[in-house]
């Protein structure tokens, strides 16, 4: 699968393969589905198990659910302000979502549901469709009013509307497809400098020793990973946050 | 709530071994990247299912932290922050006692040292008044005894100055009858009694 005769195969990781048989097949169950479930089994098991004991001074699971909910927590209300409260769970979701869809993707044979442009752009779809229905129920026809901004130069309205449409729908484009980059260019580094150890590996007596160098590489590169992984999960919801606040606030 | 922990935990340990079934891949090779490759009848299939199940997880996974799991974790903490003030307030409460109690000592201190050097001022007047009282009562007796003695002592000297003209006109009379043969009394204590006067002597 890494290496088939000299081409390194770096991209077949990505591929869907059905999972529960027969079942699965017919209903589109994928691997990566399977890991989305898993994603949120885990976090449910971690906020519902982690807070079962209700302690005051909280065990580790308990202060990692807990440590999760106040990160999470003061980034909506820094971001949004207290009418971001509502938006909290959402964007909990989102992140915790998000955020061990990249973890599990580093474990070895899992898979990474982050990697695929259909899902992180389904989850920038939500965020879209939802910053734009909070932005019509507060404001209604007002919210129009976000695509010329107050002051402008009337005879200016020709290129700063388009241009302020366009940046408002790449919004969600450009959510998306930094999340699916960062974690498909991660996975295809990996891939091919694990491909490198096999290829090298092979080469004699002096293989082994020079093999090593993709290895250590690939080493720092699961570390790397481990940051991009966390802080992919970040930019996502802070931007999340601050669509928000441009819904709630309008500027 | 504790069913709906062993659904999701159910789910999730399903998951894990559907891993293991996963089979390689399909009959037809894909082309460029598995993400895009829409046109794909096996790939685009399940690229199109898996946004649907991803809408439906996404869904399954915010109903459960938006019911469930969030407003515990908020519970807990109000719990904690409640906890934590009162017992902020508690020891608060017991702050102020402890002051008013060290400064109730304190005044008590001060009360107390006050009294004792008032009693000691009180102490020291009243020995002073009283020393001064015997000193005068000794000084008026010494000075009554002086007074007595001085008395006596005039007294006695009067005695002895009178006695003194009768002792110079005896002499002055025996004197004169020695040397004239005969004195007059009366004339003699006259001239000692004018000779004295002159002296100052009377």
């Amino acid at each position: 699968m890494a290496a088939e005769g000299k081409t390194i195969d770096a991209l077949s990781q990505f591929e869907l393969t059905p999972v529960l048989g027969i079942v699965g097949n017919s209903v589109g169950f994928s691997q990566s589905t399977a890991h989305m479930l898993l994603a949120v089994g885990l976090i449910t098991a971690l906020m519902m198990y982690g807070m079962a004991h209700r302690a005051v001074v909280p065990g580790r699971l308990q202060a990692l659910a807990e440590s999760a909910y106040e990160f999470v927590h003061n980034l909506v209300t820094e971001q949004v302000g207290d009418e971001g409260r509502r938006f909290f769970p959402f964007v909990f979701s989102l992140f915790m979502f998000i955020l061990f869809g990249n973890l599990l993707g580093l474990f070895p044979y899992a898979f990474t549901f982050t990697s695929h442009i259909a899902v992180t752009f389904g989850l920038a779809a939500i965020v879209f469709v939802l910053i734009t229905v909070v932005a019509l129920a507060i404001h209604g026809r007002k919210f129009f009013g976000y695509f010329f901004p107050e002051g402008a130069p009337v005879w200016l309205a020709p290129i700063i509307v388009p241009v302020e449409i366009v940046s408002y729908l790449s919004r969600p484009v450009s959510l998306s497809i930094r999340l699916f980059a960062n974690m498909v260019a991660g996975h295809v580094m990996l891939k091919v400098f694990a491909t490198f150890v096999i290829l090298l590996g092979g080469l004699g007596v002096v293989g082994p020793f020079v093999a090593v160098l993709p290895l250590a590489l690939n080493i720092a590169l699961v570390g790397f990973e481990l940051l991009v992984a966390f802080l992919q999960a970040y930019v996502f919801a802070i931007l999340t946050c601050i669509y928000l606040h441009d819904a709630v606030h309008l500027h | 709530m504790k069913p709906r922990v062993l659904i999701a935990a159910a789910l999730a340990g399903l998951a894990a071994p559907c891993m293991a079934l996963a089979a390689s891949t399909g009959t037809v090779p894909v082309e460029g990247m598995p993400q895009l490759a829409f046109g794909h009848p096996e790939q685009g299939r399940f690229l199109v299912a898996n946004v649907v199940w991803l809408l439906i997880i996404f869904g399954v996974l915010y109903f459960v932290m938006a019911q469930y799991a969030l407003p515990r974790v908020e519970s807990v903490l109000a719990e904690r922050r409640a906890r934590i003030e009162g017992d902020l307030e508690q020891a608060q409460a017991a702050k102020q006692q402890a002051d008013a109690a060290l400064s109730e000592h304190q005044a008590a201190t001060a009360r107390a040292r006050a009294e004792a050097q008032a009693a000691i001022a009180a102490a020291t007047q009243q020995a002073q008044a009283e020393a001064s009282a015997k000193a005068e009562a000794l000084n008026a007796r010494l000075n009554a005894q002086i007074e007595e003695a001085e008395r006596r002592i005039a007294a006695s000297r009067d005695q002895a100055m009178s006695a003194l003209r009768t002792v110079a006109a005896d002499a002055a009379e025996a004197l004169v009858a020695r040397l004239t043969g005969g004195a007059d009394r009366a004339v003699v204590e006259r001239a000692v009694g004018s000779e004295l006067a002159a002296r100052g002597r009377v």
